[in-house]
Protein backbone atom coordinates (compact mmCIF):
# COMPACT_ATOMS: atom_id res chain seq x y z
CA UNK A 1 0.00 0.00 0.00
CA UNK A 2 1.53 3.47 -0.87
CA UNK A 3 2.34 5.65 1.72
CA UNK A 4 -0.02 8.64 2.27
CA UNK A 5 0.83 11.87 3.51
CA UNK A 6 -1.63 14.10 4.77
CA UNK A 7 -1.09 17.63 4.27
CA UNK A 8 -1.00 17.81 0.14
CA UNK A 9 -3.66 14.96 -0.38
CA UNK A 10 -6.46 16.75 -2.65
CA UNK A 11 -3.57 16.75 -5.02
CA UNK A 12 -2.44 13.32 -4.54
CA UNK A 13 -5.85 11.88 -4.98
CA UNK A 14 -6.20 14.77 -8.06
CA UNK A 15 -3.04 13.08 -9.63
CA UNK A 16 -4.71 9.56 -9.39
CA UNK A 17 -8.16 9.54 -9.47
CA UNK A 18 -9.72 6.77 -7.72
CA UNK A 19 -10.68 4.14 -10.04
CA UNK A 20 -14.73 2.88 -9.16
CA UNK A 21 -15.62 -0.48 -9.64
CA UNK A 22 -12.10 -1.68 -10.18
CA UNK A 23 -11.52 -3.54 -6.58
CA UNK A 24 -14.29 -5.79 -5.40
CA UNK A 25 -17.71 -4.66 -4.78
CA UNK A 26 -18.63 -4.98 -1.07
CA UNK A 27 -22.39 -3.75 -1.32
CA UNK A 28 -24.29 -4.38 -4.46
CA UNK A 29 -27.74 -2.43 -4.22
CA UNK A 30 -30.69 -4.08 -6.84
CA UNK A 31 -33.80 -2.26 -7.86
CA UNK A 32 -34.20 -1.10 -4.04
CA UNK A 33 -37.72 0.25 -3.34
CA UNK A 34 -38.41 1.27 0.29
CA UNK A 35 -41.99 2.77 1.90
CA UNK A 36 -43.21 4.19 5.12
CA UNK A 37 -46.44 3.06 4.96
CA UNK A 38 -48.14 3.83 1.74
CA UNK A 39 -45.52 6.55 0.98
CA UNK A 40 -42.56 4.97 -1.30
CA UNK A 41 -39.34 6.58 -0.50
CA UNK A 42 -37.15 4.98 -2.54
CA UNK A 43 -37.51 4.33 -6.07
CA UNK A 44 -35.51 1.70 -7.77
CA UNK A 45 -32.09 2.31 -6.26
CA UNK A 46 -28.78 0.21 -8.39
CA UNK A 47 -26.06 0.80 -6.97
CA UNK A 48 -22.56 -0.82 -6.33
CA UNK A 49 -19.92 -0.12 -3.07
CA UNK A 50 -16.85 -0.70 -3.81
CA UNK A 51 -14.21 -2.37 -1.09
CA UNK A 52 -12.33 0.27 0.97
CA UNK A 53 -13.19 3.20 -0.59
CA UNK A 54 -15.25 6.25 0.90
CA UNK A 55 -18.55 7.09 -0.80
CA UNK A 56 -20.53 10.15 -0.36
CA UNK A 57 -24.49 10.30 -0.38
CA UNK A 58 -25.79 14.12 -1.29
CA UNK A 59 -29.04 15.51 -2.23
CA UNK A 60 -31.66 17.77 -0.99
CA UNK A 61 -33.33 17.53 2.38
CA UNK A 62 -36.10 14.46 2.23
CA UNK A 63 -34.33 13.22 -0.73
CA UNK A 64 -33.75 9.44 0.70
CA UNK A 65 -30.45 9.33 0.94
CA UNK A 66 -30.24 8.74 5.00
CA UNK A 67 -33.08 6.19 4.29
CA UNK A 68 -31.45 4.87 1.85
CA UNK A 69 -28.07 4.15 4.16
CA UNK A 70 -29.91 3.03 7.16
CA UNK A 71 -31.15 -0.06 4.66
CA UNK A 72 -27.67 -0.82 4.56
CA UNK A 73 -28.12 -2.31 7.98
CA UNK A 74 -31.68 -2.34 7.86
CA UNK A 75 -31.69 -0.01 10.73
CA UNK A 76 -35.34 0.70 9.67
CA UNK A 77 -36.93 -2.44 11.00
CA UNK A 78 -36.83 -1.02 13.85
CA UNK A 79 -39.49 1.73 12.42
CA UNK A 80 -42.90 0.12 12.60
CA UNK A 81 -44.85 0.26 9.14
CA UNK A 82 -41.98 0.47 6.52
CA UNK A 83 -41.81 -2.14 3.75
CA UNK A 84 -38.45 -3.17 1.69
CA UNK A 85 -38.09 -4.52 -2.13
CA UNK A 86 -35.54 -5.68 -3.95
CA UNK A 87 -32.11 -6.73 -3.12
CA UNK A 88 -28.82 -5.16 -1.31
CA UNK A 89 -26.57 -7.72 -1.40
CA UNK A 90 -23.73 -7.34 1.49
CA UNK A 91 -20.51 -9.70 0.06
CA UNK A 92 -22.94 -11.64 -2.21
CA UNK A 93 -25.72 -12.64 0.12
CA UNK A 94 -28.81 -11.12 0.31
CA UNK A 95 -29.40 -9.11 3.83
CA UNK A 96 -32.93 -9.12 3.26
CA UNK A 97 -33.30 -12.95 2.31
CA UNK A 98 -35.20 -14.61 4.73
CA UNK A 99 -33.21 -16.25 7.49
CA UNK A 100 -30.89 -13.40 8.08
CA UNK A 101 -29.08 -12.78 11.54
CA UNK A 102 -29.88 -9.15 11.66
CA UNK A 103 -27.80 -8.82 15.06
CA UNK A 104 -25.02 -10.01 12.99
CA UNK A 105 -25.09 -7.70 10.12
CA UNK A 106 -25.13 -4.59 12.26
CA UNK A 107 -22.10 -6.10 13.65
CA UNK A 108 -20.30 -6.11 10.70
CA UNK A 109 -22.04 -2.43 9.16
CA UNK A 110 -21.45 0.14 11.57
CA UNK A 111 -23.22 2.71 12.07
CA UNK A 112 -22.11 7.00 13.52
CA UNK A 113 -25.55 9.00 13.55
CA UNK A 114 -26.38 12.43 12.57
CA UNK A 115 -26.39 13.27 16.37
CA UNK A 116 -23.82 12.04 18.60
CA UNK A 117 -25.40 8.95 21.25
CA UNK A 118 -23.21 7.85 23.43
CA UNK A 119 -24.94 6.00 26.30
CA UNK A 120 -24.84 7.44 30.20
CA UNK A 121 -22.32 5.30 30.73
CA UNK A 122 -18.81 5.72 31.31
CA UNK A 123 -16.21 6.51 28.25
CA UNK A 124 -14.88 3.18 28.89
CA UNK A 125 -17.92 1.28 28.96
CA UNK A 126 -18.99 3.17 25.81
CA UNK A 127 -16.69 1.55 23.75
CA UNK A 128 -16.23 -1.66 25.62
CA UNK A 129 -20.48 -2.24 24.91
CA UNK A 130 -20.07 -3.66 21.31
CA UNK A 131 -17.09 -6.17 22.59
CA UNK A 132 -19.11 -6.78 25.48
CA UNK A 133 -22.44 -8.04 23.89
CA UNK A 134 -21.18 -9.62 21.29
CA UNK A 135 -18.47 -11.37 23.60
CA UNK A 136 -15.84 -10.49 21.50
CA UNK A 137 -13.44 -11.40 24.38
CA UNK A 138 -14.44 -11.57 27.81
CA UNK A 139 -10.21 -11.64 28.79
CA UNK A 140 -10.26 -7.74 30.64
CA UNK A 141 -6.82 -7.03 29.61
CA UNK A 142 -7.59 -7.73 25.50
CA UNK A 143 -10.96 -5.79 26.58
CA UNK A 144 -8.69 -2.71 27.72
CA UNK A 145 -6.47 -3.14 24.44
CA UNK A 146 -9.37 -2.87 22.05
CA UNK A 147 -10.99 -0.28 23.76
CA UNK A 148 -7.66 1.81 23.65
CA UNK A 149 -7.06 0.63 19.98
CA UNK A 150 -10.51 1.67 19.13
CA UNK A 151 -9.96 5.33 20.63
CA UNK A 152 -6.82 5.26 18.84
CA UNK A 153 -8.53 5.11 15.70
CA UNK A 154 -10.70 7.31 16.73
CA UNK A 155 -8.00 10.03 17.44
CA UNK A 156 -9.59 10.34 20.94
CA UNK A 157 -7.21 8.52 22.64
CA UNK A 158 -4.60 11.46 23.73
CA UNK A 159 -7.62 13.42 25.37
CA UNK A 160 -9.59 10.74 27.16
CA UNK A 161 -6.72 8.17 28.55
CA UNK A 162 -6.68 9.61 31.81
CA UNK A 163 -10.53 9.79 32.24
CA UNK A 164 -11.79 6.52 30.96
CA UNK A 165 -14.05 6.07 33.53
CA UNK A 166 -15.63 9.38 33.79
CA UNK A 167 -19.02 10.00 32.36
CA UNK A 168 -19.17 10.04 28.45
CA UNK A 169 -21.65 12.96 28.75
CA UNK A 170 -18.71 15.14 30.01
CA UNK A 171 -17.78 15.32 26.76
CA UNK A 172 -17.72 18.04 24.44
CA UNK A 173 -20.23 18.13 21.41
CA UNK A 174 -17.17 16.78 18.70
CA UNK A 175 -15.53 13.96 21.49
CA UNK A 176 -18.70 12.74 21.81
CA UNK A 177 -19.12 12.20 18.20
CA UNK A 178 -15.34 10.86 17.84
CA UNK A 179 -16.82 8.38 20.89
CA UNK A 180 -19.88 7.40 19.14
CA UNK A 181 -17.09 6.10 15.88
CA UNK A 182 -14.34 4.50 18.70
CA UNK A 183 -17.75 2.52 19.70
CA UNK A 184 -18.51 1.27 16.00
CA UNK A 185 -14.73 0.69 15.20
CA UNK A 186 -14.68 -1.24 18.33
CA UNK A 187 -16.25 -4.17 17.04
CA UNK A 188 -14.28 -4.07 13.94
CA UNK A 189 -17.14 -3.72 11.22
CA UNK A 190 -16.52 -3.84 7.50
CA UNK A 191 -18.38 -1.49 6.37
CA UNK A 192 -19.38 2.10 8.36
CA UNK A 193 -22.42 4.04 7.65
CA UNK A 194 -22.18 7.77 8.73
CA UNK A 195 -24.95 9.32 8.53
CA UNK A 196 -23.98 13.03 8.43
CA UNK A 197 -21.51 12.53 11.29
CA UNK A 198 -19.93 16.60 11.15
CA UNK A 199 -23.37 17.92 10.84
CA UNK A 200 -23.72 19.21 14.39
CA UNK A 201 -19.97 19.96 14.78
CA UNK A 202 -17.68 23.14 14.73
CA UNK A 203 -15.44 23.41 12.14
CA UNK A 204 -12.40 22.66 14.14
CA UNK A 205 -14.14 19.09 15.18
CA UNK A 206 -15.14 18.46 11.62
CA UNK A 207 -11.93 18.72 10.12
CA UNK A 208 -10.93 16.35 12.84
CA UNK A 209 -13.58 14.22 11.82
CA UNK A 210 -12.54 14.22 7.90
CA UNK A 211 -8.73 13.16 8.51
CA UNK A 212 -10.44 10.87 10.58
CA UNK A 213 -12.77 9.24 8.03
CA UNK A 214 -9.39 9.59 5.32
CA UNK A 215 -7.49 7.35 7.35
CA UNK A 216 -10.17 5.12 8.42
CA UNK A 217 -10.75 4.01 4.19
CA UNK A 218 -7.60 1.83 4.69
CA UNK A 219 -9.07 -0.54 6.58
CA UNK A 220 -12.99 -0.03 5.55
CA UNK A 221 -15.50 1.30 3.49
CA UNK A 222 -17.13 3.97 4.51
CA UNK A 223 -20.44 5.43 3.30
CA UNK A 224 -21.24 9.30 4.27
CA UNK A 225 -24.21 10.82 3.76
CA UNK A 226 -23.71 14.53 3.91
CA UNK A 227 -25.48 18.06 3.32
CA UNK A 228 -22.34 19.87 2.35
CA UNK A 229 -20.78 19.38 -0.50
CA UNK A 230 -17.26 20.83 0.41
CA UNK A 231 -17.11 17.52 2.49
CA UNK A 232 -18.17 15.25 -0.18
CA UNK A 233 -15.57 16.64 -2.32
CA UNK A 234 -12.98 16.77 0.60
CA UNK A 235 -13.49 13.14 1.56
CA UNK A 236 -14.85 11.40 -0.48
CA UNK A 237 -14.02 9.22 -3.84
CA UNK A 238 -17.06 8.48 -5.26
CA UNK A 239 -20.25 10.49 -4.95
CA UNK A 240 -24.23 9.44 -5.10
CA UNK A 241 -26.77 12.36 -5.85
CA UNK A 242 -29.70 11.33 -5.26
CA UNK A 243 -33.39 13.66 -5.40
CA UNK A 244 -36.57 12.68 -4.66
CA UNK A 245 -36.00 8.91 -3.72
CA UNK A 246 -34.19 8.12 -6.86
CA UNK A 247 -30.51 7.76 -7.76
CA UNK A 248 -29.63 10.78 -10.02
CA UNK A 249 -25.96 10.15 -10.65
CA UNK A 250 -22.98 8.21 -9.41
CA UNK A 251 -19.72 9.08 -10.04
CA UNK A 252 -16.04 9.53 -9.03
CA UNK A 253 -15.64 12.66 -7.23
CA UNK A 254 -13.53 14.69 -8.80
CA UNK A 255 -16.14 14.24 -11.98
CA UNK A 256 -19.17 14.65 -9.98
CA UNK A 257 -18.10 18.61 -8.75
CA UNK A 258 -16.32 19.20 -11.97
CA UNK A 259 -18.19 17.88 -15.21
CA UNK A 260 -21.31 15.81 -13.86
CA UNK A 261 -22.72 13.56 -16.39
CA UNK A 262 -26.50 14.95 -15.66
CA UNK A 263 -28.13 18.30 -15.98
CA UNK A 264 -29.97 17.78 -12.69
CA UNK A 265 -26.75 16.89 -10.61
CA UNK A 266 -25.06 20.06 -11.78
CA UNK A 267 -28.15 22.18 -11.30
CA UNK A 268 -27.74 21.02 -7.37
CA UNK A 269 -24.18 21.19 -7.25
CA UNK A 270 -24.13 24.91 -8.69
CA UNK A 271 -27.03 26.16 -6.03
CA UNK A 272 -29.45 26.50 -8.74
CA UNK A 273 -31.99 24.47 -6.22
CA UNK A 274 -31.89 22.48 -3.16
CA UNK B 1 -48.55 58.21 23.16
CA UNK B 2 -51.64 58.35 26.01
CA UNK B 3 -53.29 55.72 25.43
CA UNK B 4 -49.90 53.87 25.10
CA UNK B 5 -49.19 54.74 27.94
CA UNK B 6 -52.55 53.66 29.29
CA UNK B 7 -52.04 50.21 28.13
CA UNK B 8 -48.53 49.98 29.42
CA UNK B 9 -49.73 50.57 32.99
CA UNK B 10 -52.75 47.78 32.44
CA UNK B 11 -50.25 45.69 31.55
CA UNK B 12 -48.21 45.88 33.98
CA UNK B 13 -50.91 46.04 36.39
CA UNK B 14 -52.24 42.64 35.04
CA UNK B 15 -48.31 41.21 35.46
CA UNK B 16 -48.54 42.09 39.15
CA UNK B 17 -51.56 40.90 40.07
CA UNK B 18 -51.20 37.77 38.58
CA UNK B 19 -47.70 37.15 40.06
CA UNK B 20 -49.31 38.20 43.42
CA UNK B 21 -51.91 35.59 42.68
CA UNK B 22 -50.08 32.69 42.17
CA UNK B 23 -47.49 33.40 45.10
CA UNK B 24 -50.43 33.28 47.37
CA UNK B 25 -52.00 29.91 46.10
CA UNK B 26 -48.16 28.93 46.28
CA UNK B 27 -48.17 30.43 49.83
CA UNK B 28 -51.53 28.85 50.80
CA UNK B 29 -50.44 24.98 49.88
CA UNK B 30 -47.31 25.03 50.96
CA UNK B 31 -48.64 26.93 54.68
CA UNK B 32 -51.41 23.84 54.67
CA UNK B 33 -48.43 21.19 54.25
CA UNK B 34 -47.16 22.94 57.07
CA UNK B 35 -49.48 23.41 58.97
CA UNK B 36 -50.23 19.80 59.13
CA UNK B 37 -46.35 18.41 59.41
CA UNK B 38 -46.09 21.26 62.62
CA UNK B 39 -49.43 20.02 64.40
CA UNK B 40 -49.14 16.37 64.01
CA UNK B 41 -45.19 17.53 65.02
CA UNK B 42 -46.45 18.94 68.24
CA UNK B 43 -49.29 16.34 68.96
CA UNK B 44 -47.17 13.32 68.33
CA UNK B 45 -44.00 14.51 70.32
CA UNK B 46 -44.97 14.56 73.82
CA UNK B 47 -45.91 10.42 73.84
CA UNK B 48 -42.50 9.88 72.14
CA UNK B 49 -39.54 7.65 73.42
CA UNK B 50 -37.34 4.94 72.81
CA UNK B 51 -39.21 2.32 74.85
CA UNK B 52 -42.24 3.64 72.92
CA UNK B 53 -41.01 2.65 69.83
CA UNK B 54 -39.84 -1.03 70.64
CA UNK B 55 -42.26 -1.64 72.68
CA UNK B 56 -45.80 -3.69 71.90
CA UNK B 57 -49.13 -2.60 72.70
CA UNK B 58 -50.32 -2.68 75.79
CA UNK B 59 -53.67 -2.42 77.86
CA UNK B 60 -54.76 1.28 78.62
CA UNK B 61 -52.78 2.89 81.44
CA UNK B 62 -49.82 0.75 80.61
CA UNK B 63 -47.53 2.79 78.37
CA UNK B 64 -47.05 0.42 75.29
CA UNK B 65 -45.92 0.88 72.34
CA UNK B 66 -45.97 0.58 68.10
CA UNK B 67 -42.95 -1.43 67.98
CA UNK B 68 -44.36 -4.81 66.00
CA UNK B 69 -46.67 -2.08 64.02
CA UNK B 70 -43.18 -0.02 62.47
CA UNK B 71 -41.70 -3.94 62.36
CA UNK B 72 -45.10 -4.95 60.66
CA UNK B 73 -45.27 -1.72 58.42
CA UNK B 74 -42.07 -2.79 57.05
CA UNK B 75 -42.46 -6.33 56.40
CA UNK B 76 -45.88 -5.40 54.52
CA UNK B 77 -43.71 -2.68 52.51
CA UNK B 78 -40.74 -5.19 51.61
CA UNK B 79 -43.78 -8.08 50.43
CA UNK B 80 -45.66 -5.74 48.56
CA UNK B 81 -42.35 -4.19 47.10
CA UNK B 82 -41.14 -7.60 46.39
CA UNK B 83 -44.21 -8.36 44.48
CA UNK B 84 -45.14 -5.22 43.04
CA UNK B 85 -42.24 -3.03 41.77
CA UNK B 86 -40.50 -6.07 39.12
CA UNK B 87 -44.31 -6.72 38.08
CA UNK B 88 -44.73 -2.83 37.48
CA UNK B 89 -41.35 -2.61 35.91
CA UNK B 90 -42.10 -4.97 33.81
CA UNK B 91 -45.43 -3.56 32.92
CA UNK B 92 -44.04 -0.45 31.95
CA UNK B 93 -41.43 -1.77 29.62
CA UNK B 94 -44.02 -3.93 28.05
CA UNK B 95 -45.97 -0.58 27.71
CA UNK B 96 -42.89 1.31 26.23
CA UNK B 97 -40.71 -0.63 24.91
CA UNK B 98 -43.08 -3.87 22.91
CA UNK B 99 -46.87 -3.37 23.10
CA UNK B 100 -47.74 -0.97 20.16
CA UNK B 101 -50.68 -0.99 18.45
CA UNK B 102 -54.14 -2.18 20.22
CA UNK B 103 -52.78 -4.49 22.67
CA UNK B 104 -50.61 -1.86 24.37
CA UNK B 105 -53.46 0.31 24.03
CA UNK B 106 -55.59 -2.09 25.87
CA UNK B 107 -53.26 -2.57 28.37
CA UNK B 108 -52.65 0.82 28.92
CA UNK B 109 -56.56 1.48 29.47
CA UNK B 110 -56.45 -1.32 32.03
CA UNK B 111 -53.66 -0.28 33.91
CA UNK B 112 -55.06 3.49 34.14
CA UNK B 113 -58.52 1.91 35.49
CA UNK B 114 -56.73 0.07 38.20
CA UNK B 115 -54.70 3.00 39.20
CA UNK B 116 -58.65 4.71 39.77
CA UNK B 117 -59.73 1.67 41.72
CA UNK B 118 -60.76 2.73 45.51
CA UNK B 119 -58.08 0.66 47.59
CA UNK B 120 -60.56 -0.68 49.80
CA UNK B 121 -62.09 -2.96 46.75
CA UNK B 122 -58.89 -4.22 46.70
CA UNK B 123 -58.63 -5.32 49.96
CA UNK B 124 -62.36 -6.78 49.47
CA UNK B 125 -61.12 -8.46 46.15
CA UNK B 126 -57.49 -10.07 48.43
CA UNK B 127 -59.82 -10.92 51.27
CA UNK B 128 -62.05 -13.56 48.42
CA UNK B 129 -58.71 -14.71 46.39
CA UNK B 130 -56.59 -15.15 49.31
CA UNK B 131 -57.96 -15.03 53.12
CA UNK B 132 -61.00 -16.68 52.30
CA UNK B 133 -59.27 -19.52 50.75
CA UNK B 134 -56.46 -19.68 53.57
CA UNK B 135 -59.24 -19.14 56.15
CA UNK B 136 -57.24 -16.86 57.65
CA UNK B 137 -55.88 -13.13 57.73
CA UNK B 138 -51.72 -12.14 57.14
CA UNK B 139 -49.09 -10.56 56.38
CA UNK B 140 -48.54 -11.99 52.41
CA UNK B 141 -52.19 -11.24 51.65
CA UNK B 142 -51.55 -7.34 53.04
CA UNK B 143 -48.35 -7.28 51.26
CA UNK B 144 -50.49 -8.78 47.90
CA UNK B 145 -52.99 -5.95 48.44
CA UNK B 146 -50.59 -3.38 48.46
CA UNK B 147 -48.85 -4.71 45.76
CA UNK B 148 -51.98 -4.23 43.60
CA UNK B 149 -52.07 -0.53 43.91
CA UNK B 150 -48.46 -0.40 43.76
CA UNK B 151 -48.56 -2.16 40.33
CA UNK B 152 -50.53 0.49 38.35
CA UNK B 153 -48.47 3.33 39.78
CA UNK B 154 -44.73 2.03 39.21
CA UNK B 155 -46.46 0.57 35.27
CA UNK B 156 -47.37 3.77 34.23
CA UNK B 157 -44.45 6.08 36.09
CA UNK B 158 -42.14 3.76 34.90
CA UNK B 159 -43.63 3.81 30.93
CA UNK B 160 -43.30 7.42 30.90
CA UNK B 161 -39.60 7.71 32.60
CA UNK B 162 -38.60 5.22 29.23
CA UNK B 163 -40.08 6.99 26.82
CA UNK B 164 -38.09 9.83 27.70
CA UNK B 165 -35.25 7.90 26.70
CA UNK B 166 -34.04 9.46 23.56
CA UNK B 167 -34.60 7.47 20.51
CA UNK B 168 -31.31 7.70 18.90
CA UNK B 169 -29.90 5.88 22.12
CA UNK B 170 -31.63 2.67 21.48
CA UNK B 171 -30.87 2.73 17.78
CA UNK B 172 -27.05 3.25 18.66
CA UNK B 173 -27.17 0.05 20.95
CA UNK B 174 -29.01 -1.83 18.07
CA UNK B 175 -26.39 -0.42 14.91
CA UNK B 176 -23.77 -2.12 17.38
CA UNK B 177 -25.48 -5.62 16.68
CA UNK B 178 -27.03 -5.75 20.20
CA UNK B 179 -30.73 -7.15 20.30
CA UNK B 180 -33.45 -5.74 21.80
CA UNK B 181 -33.56 -7.00 25.42
CA UNK B 182 -30.19 -6.09 25.39
CA UNK B 183 -30.76 -2.69 24.49
CA UNK B 184 -33.85 -2.68 26.97
CA UNK B 185 -31.78 -3.86 29.83
CA UNK B 186 -28.26 -2.40 29.26
CA UNK B 187 -28.69 0.86 27.94
CA UNK B 188 -32.54 2.25 28.09
CA UNK B 189 -33.21 1.16 31.71
CA UNK B 190 -30.32 2.02 32.95
CA UNK B 191 -30.55 5.74 30.86
CA UNK B 192 -33.96 5.89 33.35
CA UNK B 193 -33.06 4.25 36.35
CA UNK B 194 -33.33 7.67 38.49
CA UNK B 195 -36.99 8.07 36.99
CA UNK B 196 -37.67 4.67 37.53
CA UNK B 197 -36.44 4.85 41.26
CA UNK B 198 -38.86 7.96 41.58
CA UNK B 199 -41.85 6.25 40.87
CA UNK B 200 -41.03 3.33 43.04
CA UNK B 201 -40.70 5.76 45.72
CA UNK B 202 -44.02 7.43 44.99
CA UNK B 203 -45.23 3.91 45.04
CA UNK B 204 -43.86 2.66 48.24
CA UNK B 205 -44.77 6.41 49.62
CA UNK B 206 -48.33 5.94 48.64
CA UNK B 207 -49.58 2.66 49.82
CA UNK B 208 -47.17 2.89 53.49
CA UNK B 209 -50.42 5.33 54.03
CA UNK B 210 -53.35 3.15 52.70
CA UNK B 211 -55.40 1.47 55.78
CA UNK B 212 -58.81 0.09 54.17
CA UNK B 213 -57.34 -2.67 52.32
CA UNK B 214 -55.22 -4.27 55.17
CA UNK B 215 -57.74 -4.05 57.28
CA UNK B 216 -59.46 -6.99 55.28
CA UNK B 217 -56.05 -8.75 54.50
CA UNK B 218 -53.32 -8.24 57.51
CA UNK B 219 -55.95 -6.94 60.17
CA UNK B 220 -53.68 -5.82 62.67
CA UNK B 221 -51.96 -7.54 65.94
CA UNK B 222 -51.14 -7.00 69.24
CA UNK B 223 -47.97 -9.25 68.97
CA UNK B 224 -44.58 -8.84 67.16
CA UNK B 225 -44.84 -11.14 64.05
CA UNK B 226 -43.68 -14.14 63.90
CA UNK B 227 -44.66 -15.65 60.62
CA UNK B 228 -46.12 -14.19 57.08
CA UNK B 229 -49.00 -16.52 57.68
CA UNK B 230 -50.48 -14.29 60.22
CA UNK B 231 -52.07 -11.27 61.08
CA UNK B 232 -49.52 -8.64 61.07
CA UNK B 233 -50.25 -5.45 62.68
CA UNK B 234 -49.06 -2.29 60.78
CA UNK B 235 -48.43 1.72 61.45
CA UNK B 236 -51.80 2.51 59.64
CA UNK B 237 -54.32 0.04 61.03
CA UNK B 238 -52.15 0.62 64.58
CA UNK B 239 -53.17 4.42 64.03
CA UNK B 240 -57.19 3.80 62.91
CA UNK B 241 -57.50 1.75 65.82
CA UNK B 242 -55.75 4.39 68.58
CA UNK B 243 -57.82 7.47 67.30
CA UNK B 244 -61.50 5.64 67.51
CA UNK B 245 -60.47 4.31 70.97
CA UNK B 246 -62.39 6.21 73.51
CA UNK B 247 -58.81 6.91 75.68
CA UNK B 248 -56.83 9.73 75.63
CA UNK B 249 -53.48 7.85 76.23
CA UNK B 250 -54.86 6.06 72.99
CA UNK B 251 -55.06 9.32 71.21
CA UNK B 252 -51.81 10.08 72.57
CA UNK B 253 -50.41 7.09 70.97
CA UNK B 254 -51.71 7.75 67.86
CA UNK B 255 -50.88 11.19 67.43
CA UNK B 256 -47.14 9.82 67.87
CA UNK B 257 -47.74 7.09 65.72
CA UNK B 258 -48.79 9.53 62.71
CA UNK B 259 -45.22 11.21 63.64
CA UNK B 260 -43.45 8.02 63.25
CA UNK B 261 -44.96 7.10 59.98
CA UNK B 262 -44.37 10.21 58.40
CA UNK B 263 -41.00 9.79 59.55
CA UNK B 264 -40.99 6.55 57.81
CA UNK B 265 -41.96 8.03 54.64
CA UNK B 266 -39.45 10.84 54.84
CA UNK B 267 -36.92 8.54 55.22
CA UNK B 268 -37.35 6.00 52.44
CA UNK B 269 -37.64 8.96 50.56
CA UNK B 270 -34.58 10.10 51.42
CA UNK B 271 -32.95 6.78 50.81
CA UNK B 272 -33.89 6.08 47.41
CA UNK B 273 -32.91 9.67 46.63
CA UNK B 274 -29.41 8.82 48.12
CA UNK B 275 -29.06 5.64 46.28
CA UNK B 276 -30.40 6.68 42.74
CA UNK B 277 -28.81 10.36 42.88
CA UNK B 278 -27.36 10.94 39.36
CA UNK B 279 -23.67 9.07 38.53
CA UNK B 280 -23.30 9.97 35.36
Amino acid sequence: MPVQTVAPRIEVRAATPPPINTGKTKVAVRDLNFFYGRVQALHNISLEIPERIVMAFIGPSGCGKSTFLRTLNRMNDVIPGTRVGGQVLMDDRDIYAPGTDVVELRRRVGMVFQKSNPFPKSIFDNVAYGLRINRVTSNSSELSGRVEQALKDAALWNEVKDRLKTSALSLSGGQQQRLCIARALAIRPEVLLMDEPASALDPIATSKIEELIFDLKKQYTIVIVTHNMQQAARVSDTTAFFLLGKLIEVNATEKMFTAPNEKLTEDYITGRFG
Amino acid sequence: MANYGNADRMRRATSGLMTTLTALCTLLAVSALLIILTYIAWQGIGSLSFQFLIDRPRPVGEGGGIGNAILGSLVLLLISSAFGLPLGICVGVYLSEIGRGRVGGAVRFLVDTLTGIPSIVTGVFVYAILVLPMKHFSALAGGVALAMIMIPIVARTTEEMLKLVPHSMREGALALGAPQWRVIIGVVIPAAAPGIATGAMLAIARVSGETAPLLFTAFGSRFFPTSLNEPIASLTVQIYNYAISPYDEWHAQAWAATLVLMTLVLGINIIVRFLTRKKF
